[in-house]
């Protein structure tokens, strides 16, 4: 080994935390420290009960002032925890950061194993492996890199929509990106919001108008990101804009082409009213649409799909012009500094669960589908009706319908409570109808919600609890002829019923996207095990991902409800602000070199480097490397042929002394 | 196409129609059928009941004899023993502790099972094996204008579910289908025909069989078509208690073999179909008939 630096006369402080009883419970801790004291060129090694706090900060300051140590290892936690905090005590203390080796004895020991006399001997060996690598650490120094201060946010629904303005607000250029024609998500189709029940559009198309008109705020509707390449601060993302045949900046929302469609009466499945109405090939999602642009559905109609059509709609557009057949898909490139992931929730398909008849029963429909029926904008103007048009005299809310279910998805959605029981309350408002829900457990933990549950409770709402067994539709009694039975359990009263009712309402539950695996491979995010995206930290970082500048709010991360969605796009936003306003980012000196006496010029790493780093110098013939651009991912290092390729904090001597002291640990 | 076949005891005794019919559908699709030598009692659900250990020998040994019958499938047309067979197969491999009891036991009669040996189901086999299009070029006389209520009962399809849905299945509706029949939405397809409370507990039992009976009537049902040996005889011998009862509620319930060999051209004698109590209407069963099936009356004397 030629590179050998440092490696003579080395001072080492060692330090293990107990963490109180989390490392501590199951290692020796003092042990370890005299055991790391006799190794050679330790001089110092102390165990402490939080090496975090000040005072433990403080030990290390003060001996490597009093002990001149020119190397410190700790042994705690995490290096994603506490590895910058040990740094920059280091810093504090008088020595280059890069001095300093972490050792995780808690996620990767304590927490991990049970037999304490393992468990120390484990922690010895890894102390072990760091004390012979430290000696090999060299001063490093980390490079600034600029942010870029425009910001992507991926998703128009309430949570995406409110994290654009707040960034606009600021100051800040904002790409909000949305698939579908309309922002405003699934908040746009309910009718009232619980507890409140203050009318939903009222507070929610004043923020998607804001949106239209902010300076700051460049919306794409049926647009989808398709590519994401780059780094915190320097990303460049690929926008796929899809053809809506209509000129957005002509268009003025008159419809008038809409009445001249050749198509005289909606014919296909309208997506706002889930299919509950029926729309034209050319339409406008609904009344309160932003961008309030019409749009043409390519696979309806008739002249995308043949070229053969009178065009009325031309006809009716008369000198606006804003008709465009010839538009195609485009792809955009955009440059931006911060991205906000707020792509939201699927709901739950009620047909994976036949018992409940969905698909089978006409009037049993799913929450969604009835908040459609209520709203006044909705297919039936708010009158709630059963498939033949009567009003029902009585209905049924069956909660938890895909939630807390071992069969389809474990999880809570934590909003169907609340949901139904503001459903429950417009039926009981809209009709005379007898309304029952049948609950496991009634959670209403939010502001004004249990207060909300009460309401419900002296409205006379009757609640049975039980799960539902079966929804049927043969009768036993006079009383549940022609209507639907719901078989259940009462467990509270404690027997089997029967109660017939004329309509079924299912409180679909949350779930992940159905491309959520591939938006996480695209914007480099990581998923839990139910598919939701995964945050950071589940306390200390919760809009935060494992990748730097990529934040993430709303129902993406979990089932939410409005509030919280909300608090979490605030949250985003003002992570991504804090980023923009420090003007850079801090790089970890991790990157590649290359020794240039040994570079053959063999070119073989350069198409190696995911992140083009890599270039040739032709004078010289020899490789380098652009080290703002390296991400030490350490591709090149273990493929260049000749070795010549080396990468800080990860030089070959480091490493190789590392595995070393595991393996010669006795 | 060969399968080791465990008939067990209902196909031998109560429900011989069954066999009756399965033996020459399944010769007439070119399928052959093996008798398993030596096959004992599955132990049925009241014997895993009582003594799950013992029981579970009981029908491994049935398992390890097929295994030793040769690389076939075991085919078990009775719905108990297909439940009974296939939950001892479960207990094998997910517990290690039920095994060692069964092994030890094996082991004594110089057997053993290692868990190669699938059990299946005929009306698995027909139609994911032998397929519908196979099952289609040897209809002759298609079931047209017979309305088919599909009733699965509920030991094939739970707890396991093996080749089909628990709650909604359809392999039966897509086979009576390709049979030329009118397959009635029949939700009740996987409820509880009474099992063997009709006999132990009749207020219960017959109750839960006179549901299914009023329910395909109601639905238009012209015969209700099974899978299960006990389902069809509940279904058929109670009729007479359901009338005192309800009030007249009659309906023929019958194998799925036996449409199948009808329309394969067999005579409803050679399918056992003259054991029914409530026979299906023999105008439906004529070939002269099945063209003026929309006249036929609905049930039988």
């Amino acid at each position: 080994m030629k590179h050998e630096n440092s490696n003579g006369d080395v001072r080492i402080g060692f330090y293990i935390c107990h963490c109180g009883a989390n490392i501590a419970g199951t290692v020796d801790c003092p042990a370890v420290a005299a055991y790391a004291a006799k190794l050679p060129g330790v001089v110092v090694s102390r165990d402490y009960k939080y090496m975090c706090s000040d005072p433990g900060q403080e030990l290390i300051q003060q001996d490597i002032r009093e002990h001149r140590l020119s190397r410190v290892v700790v042994a705690s936690c995490s290096p994603l925890l506490h590895e910058q905090t040990f740094r920059n005590a280091c810093a504090a203390g008088g020595l280059n950061p890069f001095y300093f080796q972490m050792v995780n004895v808690r996620e990767h020991d304590s927490w991990v194993h049970t037999d304490r006399a393992e468990a120390t001997a484990k922690a010895k060996a890894l102390a072990h492996a760091a004390i012979r690598r430290v000696r090999f650490h060299r001063a490093l120094e980390t490079a600034k890199v600029r942010i870029h201060p425009d910001v992507l946010v991926v998703g128009g629904g309430i949570a995406g929509i409110h994290a654009a303005l707040t960034l606009g607000n600021a100051g800040k250029q904002v790409y909000l990106v949305e698939r579908e024609p309309s922002i405003g998500g699934h908040m746009a189709k309910f009718d009232k919001t619980f507890p409140t029940l203050d009318c939903a559009a009222c507070i929610l198309t004043p923020k998607m108008s804001a949106v239209r008109s902010h300076q700051n705020i460049t919306l794409w509707t049926c647009s989808e990101v398709v590519k994401v390449e780059g780094y915190v601060g320097n990303y460049t993302v690929t926008v796929k804009r899809k053809p809506r045949y209509v000129n957005e900046e002509l268009c003025v929302g008159c419809q008038e082409c809409i009445k001249a469609c050749v198509f005289k009466e909606g014919k296909f499945p309208d997506e706002f009213n889930v299919g509950l109405s029926k729309r034209k090939p050319i339409y406008i999602p609904f009344p309160q649409a932003v961008p309030q642009v019409v749009l043409i559905d390519p696979e309806r109609c008739i002249q995308v799909k043949t070229g053969r059509c009178k065009q009325t709609c031309l006809e009716a557009c008369a000198d606006r012009h804003a008709i465009d057949f010839t538009q195609k898909e485009q792809l955009v490139e955009i440059k931006v500094g911060n991205i906000i992931v707020a792509t939201g929730f699927k709901l739950f398909d009620a047909k994976r669960i036949p018992q409940y008849g969905y698909g089978l029963y006409p009037n049993v429909v799913t929450s969604i589908e009835l908040e459609r029926l209520v709203t006044s904008s909705g297919p039936t103007a708010g009158d709630i009706v059963l498939r033949d048009g009567r009003t029902p005299k009585s209905v049924g809310f069956i909660l938890c319908v895909g939630s807390r279910d071992l069969k389809t998805n474990r999880w809570c959605s934590r909003t169907c409570c609340m949901h139904s029981m503001k459903l429950a309350q417009l039926v009981r408002e809209h009709t005379d109808a007898d309304v029952t829900v049948f609950y496991m457990d009634i959670r209403a933990p939010g502001k004004g919600c249990e207060e909300f549950y009460d309401k419900s409770l002296k409205e006379g709402i009757q609640f049975v609890r039980g799960r539902v067994a079966e929804v049927t539709d043969w009768a036993l009694a006079p009383e549940e002829e022609g209507k639907l039975v719901i078989r259940v359990e009462d467990t509270l009263a404690g027997f089997v019923r029967r109660i017939p009712v004329d309509m079924i309402v299912l409180a679909v539950g949350m779930e992940p996207q159905a491309d959520a695996q591939e938006v996480r491979r695209l914007f480099n995010m990581s998923c839990g095990s139910e598919g939701w995206f995964l945050e950071k930290h589940p306390k200390l970082a919760p809009v935060s991902t494992f990748t730097d500048g990529v934040f993430i709010a709303g129902c993406c991360q979990g089932p939410k409800d409005i509030p919280d969605s909300i608090a979490q796009a605030g949250a985003a936003a003002a992570e991504a602000l804090a980023l923009i306003d420090k003007g850079y980012i801090e790089q970890e000196p991790n990157t590649a070199y290359i020794e240039e006496a040994d570079c053959s010029g063999c070119k073989s790493c350069i198409p190696l480097c995911p992140y083009t780093a890599i270039a040739f110098d032709e004078a010289k013939q020899k490789a380098t490397i652009n080290a703002a651009l390296c991400k030490g991912c350490g591709t090149c290092v273990a493929a260049c042929p000749s070795g010549s390729i080396r990468q800080n904090l990860f030089e070959d001597e480091e490493i190789f002394s590392e595995i070393e002291g595991v393996l010669s640990y006795a | 196409m060969k399968y080791t076949y465990f008939p067990g005891c209902s196909l031998k005794g109560l429900g011989r129609a069954y066999e009756e019919s399965l033996l020459p559908v399944m010769r007439h699709l070119g399928v052959e059928l093996a008798e398993l030598d030596d096959w004992n009692c599955c132990g049925a659900t009241a014997y895993m009941s009582v003594d799950e250990a013992k029981a579970g020998v009981l029908a491994a040994r049935n398992l390890a004899i097929a295994e030793k019958a040769g690389p076939y499938d075991l085919l078990t047309p009775c719905s108990a023993c297909y439940l009974v067979l296939n939950k001892t197969k479960h207990n094998i491999t997910d517990f290690p502790e039920i095994r060692d009891t069964i092994h030890r036991a094996l082991r004594s009669a110089n057997l053993a099972y290692t868990g190669n040996t699938q059990v299946r189901h005929p009306l698995d086999v027909l139609v994911h094996d032998v397929g519908l299009d196979a099952i289609k070029s040897r209809v002759v006389r298609p079931l047209k204008g017979l309305k088919v209520a599909p009733y699965y009962g509920c030991q094939v399809v739970r707890p396991y579910s093996t080749f089909d849905d628990a709650w909604n299945p359809t392999t039966m509706d897509r086979l009576l289908a390709a049979l030329g029949a009118d397959v009635v939405p029949f939700p009740l397809k996987t409820k509880c025909c009474g099992g063997s409370l009709t006999g132990t507990v009749p207020e219960a039992g017959l109750r839960l069989t006179y549901i299914l009976l009023k329910e395909a009537v109601r639905r238009g049902a012209d015969v209700i078509a099974t899978i299960c040996p006990l389902c069809q005889f509940n279904l058929d011998a109670y009729h007479d208690q359901i009338d005192r009862r309800w009030g007249r509620t009659r309906i023929a319930t019958v194998y799925f073999t036996q449409l199948m060999g009808l329309t394969f051209g067999f005579s409803p004698k050679q399918l056992g179909l003259n054991r029914n109590f409530v026979p299906m209407n023999p105008l439906a069963t004529e070939p002269k008939a099945m063209a003026q099936r929309s006249q036929s009356v609905r049930g039988a004397p």
